[in-house]
């Protein structure tokens, strides 16, 4: 099979128990087996897709994109991006990923300009002034390029992480409620421009609360329970499950069923 | 924007992110430089100013060699190892508090590059924060200096074992008091029980062997060797010891940054 964007086999994911002292640990004290966020996992995401991630809070997303982003390890199973592996070929997964984290951080030592052209050298890229002037631009931060990253609104730094994903030109970008707290103005201008890099070849994978923002821009979409995928299919296809009714109702139908279900196997 | 946005250009880049990582480490401790080196030269000077004032005419290392002069390159080196410790715990924990740590663990930078580049820094500082030391102290007193060499690689060497410890302190520290205990309980009795104000040779029996169990008191001796030509154990014996810490800790470092410890979930 060939390679595609983004490919998840059978990833599981359980994050250990927190171990309250250091002699529990040496003595391997615990009868807790931890919490199961990710449950056999597969998932392919194709070249060029926008793909949508949705779920409820703990359903497990962010812990899908952090072992494709290699901040987290699968317990089991694989990730890989544009065929990379994202442990044993981590340089080349990462170089081929952008990822727009959740949490609004950023650097108060350095300047935008200053922010980017770190960024950009992490990639090993030390001549990128060209392409970062281009993505200021895009995203309008043009007039914040000497900025200290301190003095910038929260919808200005969520612009900048934006950026700091797309310094090195990555084939894949994964978007992680990247509209969580913004204005209508900034979501607007986001989406445009990250509609216009899907159509110029960008794969794009999207997680967000907001549905309306899903079913506008994405041509596929999973939907996460417990850490399983229970359903999977275009917009479309999901949309027409509920007779066009939107979305939304097609999310709560789905993550309904989903709980029936677990609990009659149970 | 031209279609060519699709293609990353990776396989263009030659150069490791390395070298951009040591330059934002670099960068960071010089944006406070006030802080990070005018802060601890002052500090230097005035344990000078008041262990010379009041020890001066009583006390005698070496022979021919005044109390003020065995005193600069104890001060000089407990700055250094000081500063080249904090350099790397303080950028981690800052780093880890705030989130942005986040933005180095996303890309193609190795646990090794990542090593290199926070120790290198961490060296730096450390040999700025004595360069300025000695230069200031030139005001006072010129102490001479018999081998160059033995005063760099004992400064390199130490720094660079100190910039280790600041790294495993970062990365086990998960707040600012974890930290504070690392450098509060073992850092700072470390250096000031290392023979930075008195020759070992001036302790009891029992504190002089206490002392031969202390890494740092090693670096010191060795370093003030370069300067006077004379030291409490063999510059070879010190940096045999300073070597060896020096290659234990870089082993422990690098397994913890290979397991992902507290940085990779």
């Amino acid at each position: 099979m060939s390679s595609a964007a983004i490919e998840f086999d059978h990833i599981h994911k359980t994050y250990k128990p927190a171990v309250k002292h250091w002699w529990h640990r040496l003595a391997k004290r615990t009868q807790d087996e931890g919490f199961k966020a990710l449950n056999n996992v597969d998932l392919r995401v194709e070249y060029g897709e926008f793909f949508g991630l949705l779920g409820p809070n703990g359903a497990g997303k962010t812990s899908l994109i952090s072992i494709l982003a290699g901040l987290s390890y699968a317990t089991q199973g694989t990730a890989r991006v544009c065929g990379h592996d994202v442990v044993t070929d981590f340089r080349a997964a990462r170089r081929s990923l952008g990822v727009v984290p959740q949490e609004l951080v950023y650097d108060p030592f350095f300047t935008v300009m200053e922010t980017l052209r770190i960024q950009s050298g992490y990639f090993g890229l030390h001549h990128n002034d060209d392409w970062i002037e281009e993505v200021l631009h895009n995203l309008g931060l043009t007039d914040k390029t000497h900025a200290n990253m301190r003095s910038l609104s929260g919808g200005m730094k969520r612009r900048v992480l934006v950026a700091q994903a797309l310094v090195h030109r990555p084939p894949v970008i994964v978007l992680d409620e990247p509209t969580a707290g913004v204005d209508v103005d900034l979501r607007r201008s986001l989406w445009e421009f990250i509609s216009r890099l899907n159509q110029q070849g960008h794969t794009i994978l999207l997680t967000t609360h907001y549905l309306e923002e899903a079913e506008a821009l994405c041509g596929r979409i999973a939907m996460l329970k417990h850490g399983q995928v229970v359903a999977l299919d275009t917009t479309d296809a999901l949309l027409a499950r509920v007779g066009g009714a939107g979305l939304e109702e097609a999310f709560v139908q789905i993550m309904r069923e989903a709980g029936q279900a677990t609990v009659e196997s149970s | 924007m031209s279609d060519s946005t699709v293609v990353s250009r990776w396989g263009k880049s030659s150069r490791s992110g390395f070298y951009t990582l040591l330059y934002k480490e670099l960068l960071r401790f010089w944006r406070v430089g006030f802080q990070t080196i005018a802060a601890p030269v002052i500090t230097a000077l005035l344990y000078l100013i008041v262990f010379v004032q009041v020890l001066q005419d009583r006390v005698q290392v070496y022979d021919q060699i005044p109390y003020v002069e065995f005193l600069i390159p104890g001060l000089m080196m407990m700055s250094m190892l000081q500063n080249a410790f904090a350099n790397p715990s303080s950028s981690l924990i800052q780093s880890r508090v705030t989130g942005n740590l986040v933005f180095v663990l996303l890309t193609p930078i190795s646990t090794r590059e990542f090593f290199a580049a926070y120790v290198a820094a961490a060296v730096v500082r450390g040999l700025a924060v004595g360069l300025t030391v000695w230069l200031v102290s030139l005001l006072f007193v010129p102490i001479p200096v018999t081998s160059f060499v033995w005063v760099l690689v004992f400064g390199t060497l130490g720094s660079a074992m100190m910039g280790i410890l600041g790294l495993i302190a970062g990365l086990w520290s998960e707040k600012f008091d974890q930290m504070a205990a690392f450098q509060n309980f073992l850092i700072m009795p470390l250096t000031f029980l290392s023979g930075v104000f008195y020759s070992i040779h001036s302790l009891p029996a029992f504190w002089q062997g206490v002392s031969h169990w202390n890494p740092i008191f090693y670096t010191i001796d060795g370093f003030r060797y370069g300067f006077f030509g004379v030291s409490d154990s063999s510059p070879w014996m010190s940096l045999a010891v300073v070597f060896g810490f020096f290659v234990v800790l870089t082993f422990i470092a690098i397994r913890l940054l290979d397991s992902g410890y507290k940085l990779r979930t």
